[in-house]
């Protein structure tokens, strides 16, 4: 006997693919702007902090019309992105794009506060090795920062999976393209006889967040706990 | 040949020292907060000294008049910090590999773990290491960065009386067997003595007096002079 139903594992497989791209992609550029946010001063910065924490403080339908405005078939990068025949408005890849833009900040936080907790005389030592800034970045600084990475992924995960506001506003809700869990779930309820179906992606939704936030929550406290014996 | 002119300020603090010094093996020797580490960290290239030239064997690291402000990666200096800085997620003899110029024949690997008896440690990682042997990895890990000089910031500090032992009998072996250039920061006479050709003193960010060994052993032992009396 299924779990759930067809529709149901569309969503959800959809929802986890949707997740884990958006926060591969997000990866990269929340990497560098908390590099910089960790170890650069420069004219502006605490704007640019509040620009980058924007999508966890706006309303997601808010982010979601900015993503349609400017990502939809009549914004300005959507229109380039459907002339090359990449449009990505109604479709999986903008899913993804919600999720990537709503799940950023959480992962920035994260990896921010992940270089911040690295000795900076391991990265001088490593310097006066003769180790230039790259090398000291993914031989020092980022494995040194591996419990926050991981926390922050965990977290940015949960995150993207629950996201509704901005997906919902931005691609809509296309059966195997864009109705992801929680949109799947909104449809479930507001369907009469949708009951059953709800509580089996409340279910889902539940497990999903509580293993991600159970592993930031160990990789926040093992880091912690080594950190205060290095203190000790 | 050593030769230093450094005008450096650091919040209230200000250093002005100029020496030209042909030992081969040079001990900056003065209390704590007179600048000696100040010194060592504006020779390494991690401070950046308002103006100046810093000069070792010829080899020019930093002259403010022609621009010359090599990074402290090029710098080519064997840097051992007083509180180690050995990488903690690395094992022994990845620490001790970090530096080692690309192409350095293995055999030169082996040598310095013979010479500072580290063998037995090579897959250890640094927390499993005591005070004496996390020493001698730093030590061994400037020494395979196959350096132009060395630089030892207190390397006898907050080790016991064994490992003080322990250590020295290393730092003497290897002066013996490399011959290189070394700056040494001390605020301990007995550490200068055993290790240095000639001393500065520096006293509040200026250059008390070039002694060679012999002067500064006399002087140390004469219970008036203020060194002594500080230090003993």
């Amino acid at each position: 006997m299924n779990l759930l139903t067809h529709p149901e594992t569309v969503a959800l497989a959809l929802s986890f693919k949707v997740s884990l791209v958006g926060v591969v992609c997000s990866l990269p550029v929340a990497v560098g702007c908390a590099w910089l946010l960790a170890r650069t001063r420069f004219f502006g910065k605490p704007l640019f902090e509040g620009l980058l924490l924007l999508p966890l403080i706006l309303p997601p339908v808010v982010t979601g019309y900015i993503l349609l405005i400017v990502f939809g078939h009549h914004g300005a990068i959507g229109r380039l992105l459907d002339a090359a025949g990449l449009s990505i408005a109604f479709r999986w890849t903008g899913a993804a794009l919600a999720a990537a833009v709503m799940a950023f900040p959480l992962l920035v936080v994260a990896l921010r506060n992940a270089f911040e907790s690295v000795d900076r005389k391991l990265e001088h030592a490593a310097a006066t090795l003769g180790a230039g800034p790259w090398r000291i970045f993914f031989g020092i600084t980022l494995p040194l920062s591996l419990r926050g990475l991981v926390a922050g992924l965990a977290l940015a995960f949960a995150r993207a999976f629950g996201e509704f506001g901005a997906t919902i506003t931005f691609v809509s809700s296309i059966p195997g393209q864009t109705r992801t869990l929680p949109i799947a779930l909104y449809e479930l309820i507001s369907t009469p006889g949708g009951e059953g179906g709800a509580l089996r992606l409340t279910l889902v939704a539940v497990v999903v967040a509580l293993v991600a936030g159970l592993i930031a929550a160990l990789m926040l406290l093992r880091g912690g706990a080594r950190q205060s014996e290095a203190e000790a | 040949m050593i030769e230093l002119d450094l005008a450096l300020q650091r919040g209230e603090f200000s250093l002005e020292l100029a020496l030209a010094s042909p030992a081969r093996a040079l001990a900056l020797f003065g209390h704590s907060g007179c600048g000696k580490t100040s010194t060592l960290l504006a020779i390494a290239g991690l401070l950046r000294p308002r103006r100046g030239r810093i000069s070792i064997d010829g080899r020019t690291l930093f002259d403010s008049s022609t621009g010359i402000d090599l990074p402290a990666a090029w710098r080519g200096l064997g840097v051992v910090f007083q509180d180690a800085r050995l990488f903690p997620h690395l094992t022994v003899r990845e620490n001790l590999r970090y530096g080692m110029p690309r192409g350095a024949a293995p055999a030169k690997c082996d040598g310095v773990v013979q010479l500072l008896g580290l063998s037995g440690l090579l897959k250890h990682r640094p927390g499993q290491l005591s005070g004496g042997q996390i020493r001698r990895v730093a030590i061994g890990r400037a020494l395979l960065r196959q350096p132009h000089a060395l630089l030892l910031d207190e390397p006898l500090a907050n080790l016991h009386r064994e490992a003080r032992v322990e250590v020295l009998k290393y730092l003497h072996e290897l002066k013996r067997e490399f011959a290189l250039t070394t700056i040494l920061v001390s605020h301990q006479p007995d550490e200068v003595i055993a290790l240095a050709d000639s001393v500065a003193r520096i006293e509040d960010g200026r250059l008390a007096a070039l002694e060679d060994i012999r002067t500064f052993q006399v002087s140390t032992a004469s219970p008036d002079t203020p060194q002594a009396r500080a230090t003993g």
